[in-house]
């Protein structure tokens, strides 16, 4: 019997600055779309995982593994709660990955949730820089985005990256997301606004930059001998890869490639079997603009210091040839912190069902995603295939 | 929050305001803060206490301009990596000049400044920023 992962449903609550719901209300229905999905009776669920990183921060409220569990009416099973900063989503779905794979667990409920609106934006911003190092970073001032700004910056300057190249990836992801009706932002960004837009930390703008968002996604995963029990559309996670960088970006030798992610998607890529060439397609950490250029390199699609050129090709559009963040991405579909990792494998699922509506990828067989923690400190490459 | 309490700012003083970190004798890297272990050599590693020069260049940057209460007075700013003369990079202000005007490279040296208030009468954290050196005084 072969032992791999089958995913055997997916939801997502509505993304955006949610003022009528709190956390609970979020996380609850992600769960619950995600279990009608799957078809799986709650009875079948063994265990869950929740990926958040500050809901202690953003909501004053911790323990999240125990009330979910609570509130979705899952009796007494085990609840986990993992923490990654921005890659806590991912985390929560290669726990329940390895959770399964050991044999420990059979069937699972993953995650992955975040309310950030409920907290003044320099608390947020506050906790945001948390996932940096806070003690050398962000006590002397370095807001997250102007951690980021350095790395466009040396981008920029090391391999003539533009401010328009720099504006791309919110023009492209935008334009997804227009047909994602769970995307906090469904309509479509002109360049000239991009570029126009306010600057955060030079030379960043908040056009480049992903939003404050409220939102929860969920997977039901389990055994593949299980799947066809609940669906007759089963994915499969191939591989699982996860990475650990410097804490802090000034301890990196160089700061326009993200070490964690080179090598994470090299052992996911190999894990799986498969090359490159083999993805139809990826939702890449977004966080911002600059991000997506950086890991379009980093996870091979273009040659270090030419990911702004392959998104002025159309390379990363639907209809190219490596399509990314078809859901619009961190930047458009919107970031709930804990959510994002759970959500981009949400995305590539219905991808890969054929059920993403007018944002399909035609045949889409293959799919990979990577969620980000901090600057690039956690790196976590999904490979899902059906 | 607990980053507020005086005793997290205290016991790191000798780094913030001196810029005291360590080296390996081993490999001959330097390391700011200090780290407990080498991360090269590991437990083939000699650690000894280093006290920075102080002296640098600006290796990437940026002008902030929007920021957190604790530093709304000082927008917009001028935030850097700074590569100093013995290898090591860390993250500071770069103040003593228009933020226009600063550039990857420049040189720079390290000055005592207040970094932050932790709001309205709270204590105040003291450590480096950096300053371009001018020739007239000696530095370079
Ligand atoms: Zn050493």
């Amino acid at each position: 019997m072969s032992n791999r992962v089958a995913i055997a449903g997916v939801g997502m609550s509505k993304f955006g600055e949610l003022w009528d719901k709190n956390l609970r209300d979020i996380t609850l229905e992600a769960g619950m779309y995600t279990i009608f999905d799957a078809g799986v009776p709650g009875s079948d669920i063994d265990g869950m995982v929740i990926g958040n990183m500050s809901a202690g921060r953003f909501t004053g409220q911790e323990h999240l593994g125990a009330q979910a569990v609570d509130l979705s009416g899952l009796g007494d099973i085990p609840a986990y709660s993992v923490e990654a900063a921005c890659a806590s989503g991912g985390a929560a779905v290669r726990h329940a990955y390895m959770s399964i794979k050991s044999g420990e667990h059979d069937v699972m409920l993953v995650l992955g949730s975040e309310k950030m609106s409920d907290v003044n934006q320099t608390e947020a911003m506050n906790t945001i820089s948390v996932a940096s190092d806070w003690e050398w970073e962000g006590m002397f001032g370095a807001t997250f985005p102007a951690l980021y700004a350095f790395m466009a910056r040396r981008h920029m300057m090391e391999y003539g990256t533009t401010e328009e190249h720099l504006a791309l990836p919110t023009v492209k992801n935008h334009a997804n997301a227009v047909h994602n009706e769970f995307a906090q932002f469904q309509r479509a960004v002109p360049i000239e606004v991009v570029m126009k837009s306010a600057l955060l930390a030079d030379p960043l703008r908040v056009l480049h930059s992903s939003p404050v968002t409220d939102g929860a996604a969920g997977l039901v995963i389990c055994r593949e001998d299980l799947v066809k029990k609940y669906t007759d559309a089963p994915i499969y996670i191939e591989s699982s890869e996860q990475r650990t960088d410097t804490l802090a970006l000034h301890d990196r030798k160089s700061i326009t490639t993200f070490n964690s992610v080179v090598s994470s998607t090299k052992s996911a890529l190999k894990g799986a079997g498969l090359e490159l060439k083999d993805i139809d397609v990826l939702e890449l950490h977004d966080s911002f603009s600059i991000g997506e250029i950086m890991l379009t390199e980093d996870v091979g699609i273009a040659k270090k210091g030419e990911g702004g050129k392959a998104l002025e090709e159309g390379i990363t559009e639907i209809g190219g040839k490596f399509p990314v963040n078809t859901s619009g991405g961190l930047k458009a579909r919107g970031h709930p912190i804990g959510a994002t990792g759970v959500a981009q494998i949400v995305e590539l699922v219905l991808q890969l069902r054929g059920d993403a509506d007018k944002r399909q990828v035609d045949g889409a067989e293959k799919g990979l995603a990577v969620n980000l923690g901090g600057t690039g400190a956690t790196s976590i490459v999904h490979i899902v295939g059906r | 929050m607990a980053e507020q309490g005086v005793a997290q700012v205290w016991r790191r003083i000798r780094s913030m305001y001196r810029i005291e970190g360590n080296k390996c004798v081993t490999c001959d890297t330097h390391f700011f803060p200090p780290r407990p272990v080498c991360p090269e050599c590991r437990r083939k590693g000699n650690l000894e206490n280093y006290t920075f020069k102080g002296l640098g260049s600006i290796y990437t940057f940026s002008i902030v301009r929007q920021a957190p209460d604790d530093f709304k007075r000082q927008m917009p700013y001028v935030i850097a990596q700074i590569e100093l003369d013995e290898g090591t990079r860390l993250t500071a202000q770069i103040v003593n000049i228009d933020p226009e005007d600063v550039e990857i490279g420049m040189r720079v040296r390290a000055c005592f400044r207040k970094i932050k208030e932790f709001g309205h009468g709270g204590i105040i954290v003291y450590g480096y920023k950096f300053e371009p050196t001018m020739k007239v005084t000696g530095h370079e």
